[in-house]
């Protein structure tokens, strides 16, 4: 599937819930399920500044495309990550570059964040693509 | 236990912010150590000031200039009064706690030597630890830290070994904004005196339970903030003794401040303008006498006992949950629970709870050395007024147990 597609079925998900309570119970379930980073990437280097919670993302190359793993010390932000490693994980890097990113506005994550937290929303999608960009730069 | 002798729910009238909802819910502010609401007496004296009275003062020869001044230098008074200084002059109206800090820090910066020493609790707020850090980096000075037990108590046997000769300047909070622990600077500024250093006392989170008296503590310096006690943001208060603000360099430079600028020498105004450069917070100084009125018709003594009485019931129904661990158990404290649940991240009990209308604070409370020693990223804080119910503290509770339930 492209990061379009993938995008579209993470509106469709997030369409069939009610309230912000059933919006949270998901992204808690998807935090719980989100793969573990491995713990040797778990370093202050790969901290995403911005965040009230820990976030940690690494990025790596297998063949042509860019996997993302991740974790934070809090299930919220956690989901939230999933969300984002779903959406742009084992793709090329030039399609994560390319993608766009109001699929947040639209599943409505945004406006059930709280300041900081929309913030760290912000840095963690620059983050991964920053890590497209250094990538495909490599890839060159 | 003490039943309370306050007409709640006259009071709670009188805060029209406690009608409105947060994500359909009633809201129920639990996060009054950050900043405490504000009375519709307050509010009035706001819209007043700006709708009648609004001019700059101290300078002006029109009414409306001496009616703004009158207002501000009553408000001096009304500070002075509640805080018992012996003059006016002594009481510096200031931005707020940080900002007073800043002047003493700035002060002191001409009287410190190299190896000196300045003495700082484990139980700090940011603001009171960086303008230290700061102040040592420009003279050489030394910074002590009196450290903390598990309880949150300072140990104060630690206290009385590192004081010295020594040491110039000893700074505390009255009370912990993070933990709540009610510290024992009576006990602190006696044996600060008898080394000759000066004691600092932060009683930003201590001024909206416990009225100080600043001449019975004989305290050299002591700063509040006028937004914890039902005042306006941008307001504050530094208390000093005449001899030591005096002694100490004006902090900033500007109109308000000085008495005569020529391009040669500029000679500074008298106590307090000295450190009111500057047109002041003028409409927040007047609505913070106002708050203090406010506070004072209720009186301090019936605050503090129902606070005490909505901590020990919260205190008794949160240990119920199960996981839940409380931080700060001093057997002094204010109406603070800083809390987390076993396996739980502070920050998703915090979001839950705000979509439960339920407002309290996460993080680390700008106090990181305390969350370093309990080895915490951080804590959920619900923290009392006078305001809040009994009722209240049952929807935290049952907020609560809700995000424990989703977040397991």
């Amino acid at each position: 599937m492209s990061i379009k597609e993938i995008q579209e079925e993470i509106i469709d998900e997030f369409s069939m819930f009610e309230d912000w309570m059933q919006r949270y119970e998901y992204m808690i379930e998807l935090g719980k399920s989100l793969p573990m980073i491995e713990p040797q990437y778990k370093t202050d280097d790969n901290i995403i500044k911005g965040c009230q919670s820990k976030v940690w993302v690494h990025a790596e190359l297998e063949g042509d495309r860019l996997v993302f793993t991740a974790d934070s010390d809090a299930i919220i932000t956690k989901g939230i990550i999933a969300i984002l490693v779903r959406a742009f994980s084992n793709h090329k890097p030039m399609e994560i570059i390319e993608a766009d990113t109001d699929f947040i506005d639209e599943i409505g994550l945004k406006e059930h964040l709280s300041a900081t937290r929309a913030n760290g929303l912000v840095s963690m999608i620059k983050q991964l693509k920053l890590y497209a960009v250094a990538y495909q730069t490599q890839l060159n | 236990m003490i039943q309370t002798v306050l007409d709640i729910v006259a009071i709670r009238k009188d805060f029209p912010i406690l009608n409105r909802k947060v994500n359909g819910k009633p809201l129920v502010y639990l996060d009054n150590a950050a900043t405490s609401q504000t009375p519709q007496q307050v509010i009035d004296t706001i819209v007043d000031y700006y709708s009648n009275t609004n001019a700059n003062i101290h300078r002006g020869v029109h009414t409306l200039s001496q009616e703004a001044t009158d207002a501000y230098e009553q408000a001096r008074l009304k500070v002075q009064k509640h805080f018992n200084a012996e003059k006016a002059h002594e009481i510096i109206l200031t931005s707020g706690t940080t900002h007073s800090i800043n002047i003493v820090a700035n002060g002191f910066a001409a009287i410190l030597q190299p190896g000196d020493e300045i003495m700082v609790s484990a139980l700090e707020h940011h603001s009171n630890i960086v303008p230290w850090q700061m102040l040592c980096e420009r003279t050489g000075a030394i910074l002590k830290v009196i450290p903390m037990n598990l309880e949150g108590e300072l140990v104060m046997a630690e206290f009385h070994k590192l004081l010295s000769d020594r040491t110039k300047l000893v700074f505390c909070n009255h009370v912990s904004n993070a933990l709540g622990t009610v510290n024992p600077i009576e006990e602190i500024i006696e044996s600060a005196h008898k080394k000759g250093a000066a004691v600092l006392i932060d009683g930003a989170q201590a001024a909206p339970h416990i009225k100080a008296d600043v001449q019975q503590l004989d305290v050299d310096f002591y700063v509040v903030s006028g937004h914890k006690m039902c005042g306006p943001t941008g307001v504050g208060m530094l208390y000093g003794k005449e001899a030591w603000l005096q002694k100490l360099p004006p902090y900033q430079g500007g109109g308000e401040m000085i008495a005569e600028v020529t391009f040669e020498k500029t000679t500074y105004a008298d106590l307090p303008h000295k450190f009111e450069a500057g047109t002041p917070n003028i409409c927040g100084g007047i609505a913070f006498g106002a708050a203090l009125d406010y506070m004072n018709a209720i009186g301090f003594p019936a605050i503090a006992a129902y606070e005490d009485e909505l901590l020990q019931y919260a205190t008794e129904k949160l240990l119920a949950i199960e996981g839940l661990k409380i931080y700060g158990t001093a057997k002094e404290k204010t109406a603070v629970v800083s809390f987390n649940i076993e396996g739980i991240h502070p920050y998703d009990i915090g979001s839950i709870l705000d979509k439960l209308g339920v407002a309290v604070r996460t993080g680390h409370h700008c106090a990181q050395p305390i969350m370093e020693f309990f080895k915490i990223p951080g804590t959920v804080r619900a923290s009392f007024s006078f305001y809040n119910t009994k009722e209240e503290v049952d929807v935290l509770v049952a907020a609560v147990e809700r995000a424990r339930a989703m977040l397991l």
